[in-house]
């Protein structure tokens, strides 16, 4: 790390720390016992004994279980439907209004319905999952493959390509980065999406942990799973930026993260 | 005249849909209790706005999200503009920004319930923590792209900071808040359903989900038409006002 950055990086924890440290001083001094807040000593004590007893893990498990399952076939819908539409444009023009309307349904209003046909569990949740990350990685891939050169269609015309051949020689290559991009967008909307689902009804996963350590009238392990989500939450956006900088060099400038 | 074609043969499509998914329901293939005619639907649909049930509980979520948005954008663009001015509170601040934006806000729901309940101020403080980050991150980015040469001449006028901010930062920083505020009225819907599911203060959130439990799924159906327009018309009304406050961009 050079000399500036490092400096940057200390300015950055200025605030942070003498926020955390104020409401520590504050609330010690003032004796608090509340069932409101928690010091921030209570939240890392409250952090590390869910950490010691396996129910954080256990929780983290279910809610990436449900994460990468939903991804998974997220991306693969989105992606098909955006090579489909993005290669045939008729069928394009002819769904516009279908999807227009479709588009704009709240991810989390379709949680009633998805309930009452699918009943509380992985199921329902992976289902919301994959219908949210969908739109983004289809709405990506789409435009990604309007923007390939015209002219690679012509040359795959001129060497007498299929259409599977020029999906893999020409289209999957040049539209890759962009896919990625959707893909990392979408492994963050998975999360949020996923913790949301827990959180209103679904009794699974780290939503679930904060909802019955609020139940209790526990704040500082509902802040300490609060904590643990932004952690993961940040953990991956940092993971898979850096596998994009690897896998796509000189791609990472064009996009602000 | 083609592309006139083209969208009535698209509106044709979703004719064909809405009919194949009346012989899905009239074949009963799925169960009349997930699936419920479109006819049920739009009887229900129908009863809920004669009755004034639905529409009373559309008209509270659109005020929920309405005033959640609404403080979340005046806050973002008043905090995004004293960060922005000042290099200094960006170095310390920014960091700290980046780090809680991807908090997933519905994660902070059950932190407020504890705080402050289940009730109406409960709403908005989650809907205006949510929907704050992309107007707020917008701002502070449309203020660091202002042209330098603005603020020298700024500066050679002897304007004062809260001129600079009236005058040239905010205008040349119009089209990224509004951007940002774009963003927003989508995250200020998810959250107000999501709300008013958890607290029970009304709202179409709680319509749906009483529907989906005592399984009125033509009551269902109806509720996620009307979220589905909702969150069509809040998004074109807020393109429109782009539009017709950056028309000078255009020309």
């Amino acid at each position: 790390m050079t000399r500036p950055m490092r400096s940057a990086a200390l300015r950055g924890l200025v605030v942070p720390v003498t926020l955390i440290a104020t409401a520590e001083i504050a609330g010690r001094a003032a004796h608090l016992d509340s069932l409101t807040i928690a010091l921030p000593s209570h939240i890392v004590v409250a952090l590390a004994q869910a950490l010691a007893d396996g129910s954080l893990l256990q929780a983290t498990a279910e809610t990436l279980w449900a994460v990468l399952a939903g991804v998974a076939l997220g991306t693969a819908f989105g992606l098909a439907l955006g090579l489909a539409l993005g290669l045939a444009r008729p069928l394009d023009r002819l769904l516009a209004v279908l999807i227009e309307l479709l588009r704009p349904i709240p991810t989390v209003a379709l949680i009633p319905l998805v309930i009452l046909v699918a009943g509380l569990g992985y199921l329902t949740e992976i289902t919301i999952v994959a219908f949210g990350t969908m739109w983004p990685v289809f709405v990506i891939s789409r435009s990604a493959i309007l923007g390939v050169e015209p002219r690679l269609f012509e040359v795959a015309d001129a060497l007498g390509f299929s259409w599977p051949q020029r999906i893999q020689k020409f289209v999957l290559p040049s539209i890759a980065p962009r896919i990625f991009l959707a893909f990392r967008l979408a492994v963050g909307f998975a999360l949020i999406i996923a913790v949301t689902v827990e959180i209103t009804t679904n009794p699974l996963g780290l939503g679930n942990a904060m909802v019955v350590a609020q139940n209790a009238l526990n704040p500082a392990l509902t802040l300490a799973v609060l904590v643990w989500i932004g952690a993961i939450g940040w953990l991956f956006s940092r993971l898979l930026i850096i596998v994009e900088r690897v896998a796509f060099p000189g791609m990472g400038s064009a996009v602000r993260s | 005249m083609r592309r006139v074609a083209w969208w009535l043969a698209s509106l044709g499509v979703v004719a064909l849909v809405i009919y194949a998914w009346h012989l899905l329901a009239a074949a009963a293939v799925i169960s009349p209790v997930f699936l419920p005619s479109p006819q049920r639907v739009w009887t229900a649909l129908s009863r809920g706005i004669q009755s004034g049930a639905l529409t009373g509980y559309a008209l509270q979520t659109v005020v929920h999200m309405f005033w959640g948005w609404f403080a979340a954008s005046c806050a973002a663009i008043l905090l995004g503009s004293i960060i922005g001015m000042s290099p200094t509170i960006q170095a310390y601040l920014q960091p700290s920004l980046e780090a809680m934006r991807p908090l997933p806000a519905s994660a902070t729901i059950p932190i407020f319930t504890l705080a402050l309940g289940l009730n109406d101020g409960l709403v908005l403080t989650v809907i205006a923590f949510g929907a704050i980050w992309p107007t707020l991150l917008a701002t502070i980015y449309g203020f660091e792209s202002v042209d330098e040469r603005h603020y020298e001449v700024a500066a050679a006028l002897g304007m004062s900071k809260f001129d600079i901010v009236r005058k040239i930062a905010l205008p040349s920083a119009l089209p990224d808040i509004l951007a940002g505020m774009r963003v927003s009225v989508t995250i200020a819907l998810i959250l107000t359903i999501v709300c008013e599911m958890i607290a029970g203060v009304g709202g179409l959130g709680q319509w749906i989900l009483n529907a989906g439990r005592t399984f009125r799924a033509d009551n269902l159906f109806a509720g996620i038409l009307m979220l589905g327009l909702l969150g069509l018309i809040s998004t074109n009304l807020i393109i429109g006002t782009e539009r017709y406050m950056l028309r000078w961009k255009q020309a």
